[in-house]
């Protein structure tokens, strides 16, 4: 029942994503200051925006759960926090890269954004060793959710904490990410925010959709009286019915 | 659990303020008699001060250097209060007990945060004076340092007390509560060593930026305590 929608959903990933990398190639300018690197911002941005949102999603699909009591937000909560984790990999990485071609460093402390989102991530790459080390499936499932809406208020507290510890000396050179944007950069941005959202809202359903059709196999074999065979899935995932 | 069919008046809650003393008390008196974590915390944090004198190789400690010095130590000796705060609970089956009892479950978050703000203010009545004593030429920032101290003793009561009842349920509880609680307590960390900095400054104490990093260090208490009341009654049920 996950399964429904994913093909056309993909299509419609594919075709923003490569209308984006045209746009950010073909269409928008050049930075007069960077050149060619600040290309890199098309990808990194709206990466840094899409895990930090879903991290907040993760946060109310757990609120969702706790009220609930249906397992299935649980699975939409684990898997939206760990797809965010995987974007939020890739947000390093990118953001090392571009550090280190514009200031010269791959890793600035003077940048508050740089900051608050590696102490968010270290936040959020707790949760799979929390979740594994419960081993009762519905306790765990609880905990979990209570983890994900702690972490979510977490977030906005820890960015604003981060942006005050900054001494008000550092001039803020590359923070304004949107006011100083000419339109044909702004236009481009936002095409490459929406395709890297709906790279997640994609990557989220085919886990769902994989989680849940190996429950349902699980669940024929139990049914059949055949042993497992295969892996059996990881033993954090929460299962999907 | 059936009910019995013969209940002619509603089921009574035991009030709220008395179940709330009832377990501050069992706690403190606990501690009192067994002694396991406070001594084990002070000597913790004494010797953490002795690491840093080498560590450093200072005799004398000021501005960020001394903030750093002392919060790093005041955190990690009082995750070693964390990890304990739930274990009998856990080991003797004092969860059951309370999941049976007629009170509200919050009630058991407040005082278990309340006996942990309880160890830290008395750890750092002990620990503070003797890093002043180590350290600073003169106790005039302890005044305002209290504060401080007191504003971010209340933010890791309440995050230590909600990471520590979940963390005790699991196989590597005490790795997985410190795992967990460090990354929380950036924030924390961040206001609080903000404030102090400029406190032990050499030149005696200033004041820059005191009131924000104070209003700092509320806001996350107030967040942390409104969160773990909320959430605290999903982590007792069974």
């Amino acid at each position: 029942m996950y399964g429904k929608g994913l093909k056309p959903l993909s299509i419609a990933t594919v075709v923003a994503i490569a209308a984006a990398f045209s746009l950010v190639f073909f269409y928008a300018p050049l930075d007069a200051d960077q050149g060619f690197i600040q290309k890199i911002f098309y990808l990194h941005v709206p990466l840094a925006i899409t895990a930090l949102i879903g991290f907040v999603v993760g946060g109310v699909f757990a609120v969702l759960h706790l009220r609930s009591n249906n397992r299935k937000w649980d699975a939409y909560s684990y898997v939206s926090i760990h797809m965010s984790v995987i974007f939020g990999v890739a947000v390093l990485i990118t953001g090392s890269i571009w550090a280190k071609a514009s200031w010269g460093h791959w890793w600035v402390w003077d940048e508050p954004t740089l900051v608050s989102f590696l102490i968010v991530f270290l936040m959020y790459a707790t949760y799979y060793p929390f979740r594994y080390a419960i081993e009762d499936p519905e306790r765990q499932a609880r905990y979990a959710s209570v983890f994900a809406v702690t972490a979510g208020a977490f977030v906005p507290l820890n960015f604003m904490a981060v942006r005050m510890a900054q001494s008000l000396v550092h001039p803020r050179v590359f923070a304004t990410t949107n006011g100083g944007l000419p339109g044909s950069m702004m236009f481009t941005f936002l095409v490459c925010l929406a395709a890297v959202a709906l790279l997640w809202v994609t990557l989220v359903k085919l886990e769902l959709t994989a989680k849940s059709t190996s429950g349902q196999l699980k669940r024929l074999r139990r049914a059949l009286d055949a042993p497992p065979t295969g892996g059996g899935g990881s033993r954090i995932a929460p299962e999907v019915s | 659990m059936s009910a019995p069919e013969t209940i002619s008046s509603p089921p009574r809650l035991t009030p709220s303020r008395q179940a709330f003393a009832t377990i501050l008390a069992k706690d403190l008196r606990a501690e009192l008699r067994t002694l396991q974590s406070l001594p084990a915390m002070a000597l913790f944090a004494v010797t953490t001060f002795v690491i840093f004198r080498f560590g450093l190789d200072r005799t004398q400690l000021s501005g960020s250097l001394a903030a750093g010095v002392l919060w790093a130590t005041l955190l990690f000796a009082a995750l070693l209060g964390v990890n304990r705060l739930f274990v009998a609970e856990r080991e003797e089956g004092g969860f059951d007990a309370i999941r049976l009892a007629p009170i509200d479950r919050s009630v058991l978050f407040a005082a278990k945060a309340t006996a942990l703000l309880a160890y830290l203010v008395v750890l750092e009545l002990v620990v503070v004076p003797i890093f002043a004593l180590f350290f600073l030429g003169s106790a005039a920032a302890l005044g305002p340092l209290i504060a401080v101290l007191l504003l971010a003793d209340l933010g890791i009561a309440a995050t230590g007390t909600l990471i520590s009842s979940m963390a005790v349920h699991s196989r590597a509880r005490d790795l997985l509560g410190p795992l967990v609680l460090l990354p929380l307590i950036v924030p924390l960390m961040i206001a609080a060593t903000g404030a102090s900095e400029p406190l032990l400054a050499a030149g005696g104490p200033g004041y820059h930026r005191f009131g924000t990093w104070l209003a700092v260090l509320s806001l996350y208490d107030l967040i942390f305590l409104l969160l773990g009341y909320a959430v605290f009654d999903f982590l007792l049920e069974d």
